[in-house]
């Protein structure tokens, strides 16, 4: 449906997206997650001919967005960031306009705006002025606009930000109902919300795709490891010793608090059942009770730090040397940076 | 395009600015009417349009500072850029809504001179080639107007932009009049005009190339023509200065003759800036 080449956006010397390339299948809810100013609104908007890339293309439909926008533009429906209301326009006049400029025939242009207010649930305020409305409404009316048209492929960028739990819940559903019909592109840096949402995950960061998988898949590909977190009613050393006493297990941490010790303990065995059966024998069996044992899959969330927080620091490192280098204080500042660039390239 | 007029038309109607622009043009078509036409009891309706083209510095920018401005500030471009729709027709659009704005007050003060002439004998064709000519004066300047909103993000940047455009724009020629009419000092004043059309090539384009092979060849002309006939450049800039103050040409209309090649030029000057218009939205798409 959706096929992003090789694409690239330079701001200055600054690159918000670099060589990003991945396909949208037809059908699926897909979710861009990515730390803020990874490059996701960027994307979307070069996605949607809002914006042009520097470098490489997009197909929508097989249509390309620079070459042949109108038929492009017209498979799309696009939620920027902030929605572009009027605010001296109702959402009824405001749905009114966009569905003629989409060149929705008149026919059936008044069902489909009865339609899309009716998923939206923003019957109640089409008779408002849109600067009156409420975040999330406005919200809704963004969502409403970018379902005229009937297009195939829905773009919402970040469409649950500045909503209160019970709209981001009403909201998800939303989407979710959406996707059975369409496809769904959203972006957020607020994972739980993609998950919860998502089937395909797009992990983006620093204008680079990381990884674009289900989110069970990038679970289990990142848990390789199983990690047991255990609280003992015993000191720390005891705790070490009793631990030790089974097999293959490795401890990551042990916190001793109140003549209680906190244990995570790690391994790469596979036989989970059998290494807590093993842990409660030698604890029971030197009579030290276990307060707690529970097993911790690594979730989304550290697939995510993983994978964004690694580059992070090495490009903070980058970055910070070439400030230096730019703007060296002093000759002999600059001297005592660039051995440590050479090492680093080396 | 025809959401887009449709839309912006709808928008002024709830706005007070389009009121506020058809209330001025009315109040000042109403006084002059009233000290020409009534007062003095002269039968030349032509002399209300011909007395009220300064209206258009204030007017203008009122009417145009928001059209593009607005749109950037409120994000609400992107929902333009979105659209299925060219920018062309965008632009087009949104200038005929301003466009229609416009027209309504001409409208009624078309009527002004049939009511005159009950009560005498009112030469019409001068009357109605004047206030054409008074729209497509006004046409052209919504053109500036609307290219200007589309430099910036903010109205009142806008408005004062616009406002100083329109005001160099009606001076223009008794501003160079002040410049020493001498074939020399015209020819300096043109070749510094030369450097800065082709600094403004390089701003546009970033290609030192390209602009300093403009300047080289503007500057090439601009030498062989004065060496080969110097007296060619005696009050050049005077003749340049009328020749570009839109309200210099529109003289031509109230003193009786149709002239066609200002309304061509007028309508050049509408082509342009609303081709430049576009450009600069679609630039901003680039950025």
């Amino acid at each position: 449906m959706i096929e992003v080449r090789n694409l690239t956006k330079l701001y200055g010397d600054h690159a918000a997206v670099s060589d990003l390339s991945f396909t949208i299948e037809k059908g699926q809810i897909y979710g861009f997650l990515g730390p803020n100013g990874a490059g996701k609104s960027t994307t979307m908007n070069i996605m949607t001919g809002c914006l042009a890339a520097t470098s490489g293309e997009v197909k929508i439909g097989g249509y390309d967005i620079v070459e042949e926008p109108q038929k492009a533009k017209k498979l799309i429906g696009y939620l920027p960031e902030l929605p572009p209301l009027y605010p001296d326009q109702t959402p009824k006049e405001y749905l009114e306009f966009v569905a003629e400029a989409k060149g929705v025939p008149r026919s059936k242009a008044k069902e489909q705006i009865a339609h899309a207010m009716q998923v939206t649930q923003i019957d109640d305020v089409q008779n408002r002025l849109c600067k009156n409305l409420s975040k999330g409404y406005r919200q809704r009316v963004g969502i409403a606009q970018a379902l005229l048209g009937d297009p195939e492929v829905i773009i919402l960028d970040e469409p649950t930000v500045g909503l209160d739990p019970k709209q981001i819940i009403e909201i998800r559903d939303l989407i979710r109902e959406l996707g059975k019909e369409h496809t769904v592109i959203l972006s957020s840096h607020i994972l739980s919300e993609v998950q919860a949402v998502c089937e395909t995950i797009l992990i983006i960061n620093k204008g680079k795709l990381v990884a674009c998988d289900t989110a069970e898949n990038l679970e289990n590909f990142f848990s390789g490891r199983f990690e047991l977190k255990l609280t003992a009613d015993c000191g720390k050393d005891k705790a070490l010793e009793l631990v030790s006493a089974v097999e293959g297990l490795s401890v990551d941490d042990a916190d001793e608090n109140d003549g209680k010790t906190v244990l995570t303990v790690t391994t790469q065995r596979e036989d989970t059942d059998q290494i807590c059966r093993e842990l409660f024998f030698s604890f029971s069996g030197a009579q030290t009770p276990i307060l707690s044992m529970s097993a911790a899959k690594a979730s989304l969330e550290d697939v995510f730090m993983k994978l964004t927080q690694g580059e992070d620091e090495d490009a903070a490192e980058q970055e910070s040397a070439e400030e230096a280098q730019d703007q060296p204080v002093s000759a002999e500042d600059a001297q005592v940076i660039a051995p440590e660039e050479y090492k680093e390239e080396a | 395009m025809k959401a887009i007029y449709k839309h912006e038309l709808k928008g002024y109607s709830t706005n007070i600015t389009a009121y506020v622009f058809g209330v001025f043009i009315l109040l000042f078509a109403g006084i002059y009417t009233m000290v020409y036409n009534l007062g003095h009891q002269v039968v030349n309706f032509e002399f209300v349009p011909g007395s009220m083209p300064y209206i258009f510095l204030v007017g203008v920018p009122i009417l145009t500072m928001r059209v593009m401005a607005e749109e950037r500030k409120q994000k609400t471009d992107q929902l333009l850029y979105s659209l299925p729709i060219s920018m062309n027709k965008i632009v087009w659009g949104k200038y005929l809504a301003m466009l229609t704005v416009f027209a309504i007050p001409l409208l009624i003060i078309c009527v002004y001179p049939l009511i005159l002439r009950t009560y005498g004998n009112v030469p019409l064709t001068t009357a109605y080639s004047t206030m054409l000519g008074f729209f497509f004066l006004g046409a052209a300047l919504i053109a500036i107007g609307m290219f200007i909103s589309s430099l910036t993000e903010s109205q009142p940047v806008a408005a004062g932009l616009c406002f100083i455009v329109m005001l160099v724009n009606y001076y223009i020629s008794s501003l160079l009049s002040f410049v020493s009419t001498t074939a020399r000092t015209n020819m300096i004043v043109v070749t510094f005009l030369a450097a800065a059309i082709a600094y403004l090539i390089y701003t546009m384009t970033q290609s030192s190339t390209v602009s300093l092979a403009c300047a080289v060849a503007m500057e090439a002309v601009i030498c062989f023509t004065f060496l080969r006939n110097s007296a060619s450049y005696e009050g050049l800039l005077t003749k340049i200065g009328s020749h570009i103050s839109l309200f210099d040409r529109f003289e031509n209309f109230y003193q009786g003759s149709f002239d066609l090649t200002t309304l061509v030029f007028y309508i050049s000057i509408i082509a342009v800036f609303l081709f430049l218009c576009v450009q600069s939205m679609e630039k901003r798409r680039w950025s």
